[in-house]
């Protein structure tokens, strides 16, 4: 494993159901995940899939590359863009995982994480322990 | 829910550094994981197959790194709730989020969350709440801490 190396890479597809699966999943019930007219009332530019969603998504193809091999340390993001899902297209979340740092005790995988050629979480790093 | 204010209170300062209650303990439920997997799209045996997560050492189902904001959930609601905090929740936008480990929560696990209010920022007339909510097992041992920033917005 060298720095700059892709370990994993995943391609989500999001609709309108995976939304309202995450709500009840999460108990995150934010009328702005689910219903038209209450995003527009807020100015959104439509309905937006949960951030937790997408954060808890994103780790996904890390989760998959360690394996039983290590434990996650910790993992963090910021919330830059929105996904806004089309009620009949949905959305698609790309997510390619990179190593950024390695030392013997940890690795920092960092994620590139892009819904509609625009990049949705910054800073959106995971630190895993390889046993 | 109230939409469109004709005025806002600022969020109180004198909320940094305040701690909250501990909530009531949070019993992970074996399917509660299975379903919190697979909202979020998880594959891994370790998160549905008892066996296999036996196999990798662990007591019963392995919950996904995201799933400590089940637990988080009711301590952020204990901050909204706040009389003297001043933070209208409609205006409220979830900007960072990181969770930091000590092991992964299995099924089993009865998890107590404690909530502290590290800091409170303002910028150009938005205030940026950073909480971090502390999660130990039935043992009292850490498991995992969540942080959220939380940034409230000023414009009506």
């Amino acid at each position: 494993m060298i720095v700059g190396e892709i370990v994993a890479e995943r391609t989500f597809h999001l609709t309108r159901d995976s939304l309202v699966r995450y709500a009840g999943a999460s108990g995150d019930f934010n009328a702005i995940h689910y219903r038209d007219d209450i995003a527009e009332s807020v100015g959104l530019p439509g309905v937006l899939a949960h951030g937790m969603l997408t954060m808890g998504l994103a780790v996904q193809p890390v989760v998959d590359w360690l394996d039983n091999r290590g434990i996650v340390l910790g993992y963090g993001v910021r919330f830059t863009r929105p996904v806004v899902v089309d009620p009949t297209d949905g959305a698609t979340v790309t997510v390619v995982a990179k190593v950024a740092a390695l030392n013997e005790t940890e690795t920092r995988i960092d994620l590139t994480v892009t819904c509609a050629d625009a990049t949705v979480l910054g800073k959106a790093q995971v630190r895993v322990s390889l046993v | 829910m109230t939409l469109g204010r004709l005025m806002s209170v600022p969020v109180n300062p004198e909320l940094q550094g305040r701690v909250f209650p501990p909530t009531a303990p949070y019993l992970v439920g074996r399917e509660k994981v299975r379903e919190f997997a697979r909202a979020v799209f998880a594959t891994s045996p370790l998160n549905f197959d008892p066996d296999a997560a036996r196999d990798a050492g662990y007591d019963d189902v392995v919950a996904p790194p995201t799933f400590p904001v089940v637990v988080q959930e009711a301590t952020l609601a204990q901050l909204l709730a706040e009389p003297d905090g001043g933070i209208d929740f409609t205006r409220v936008v979830h900007g960072e989020q990181g969770f930091s480990y000590t092991r992964p929560i299995v099924a089993g696990d009865e998890l107590v969350a404690t909530l502290a209010v590290t800091s409170i920022k303002t910028l150009g007339g938005n205030s940026m709440i950073t909480a971090e909510s502390t999660i130990v097992d039935a043992s009292g041992a850490h498991v995992v801490t969540a942080t959220s920033t939380l940034v409230v917005r000023a414009d009506a």
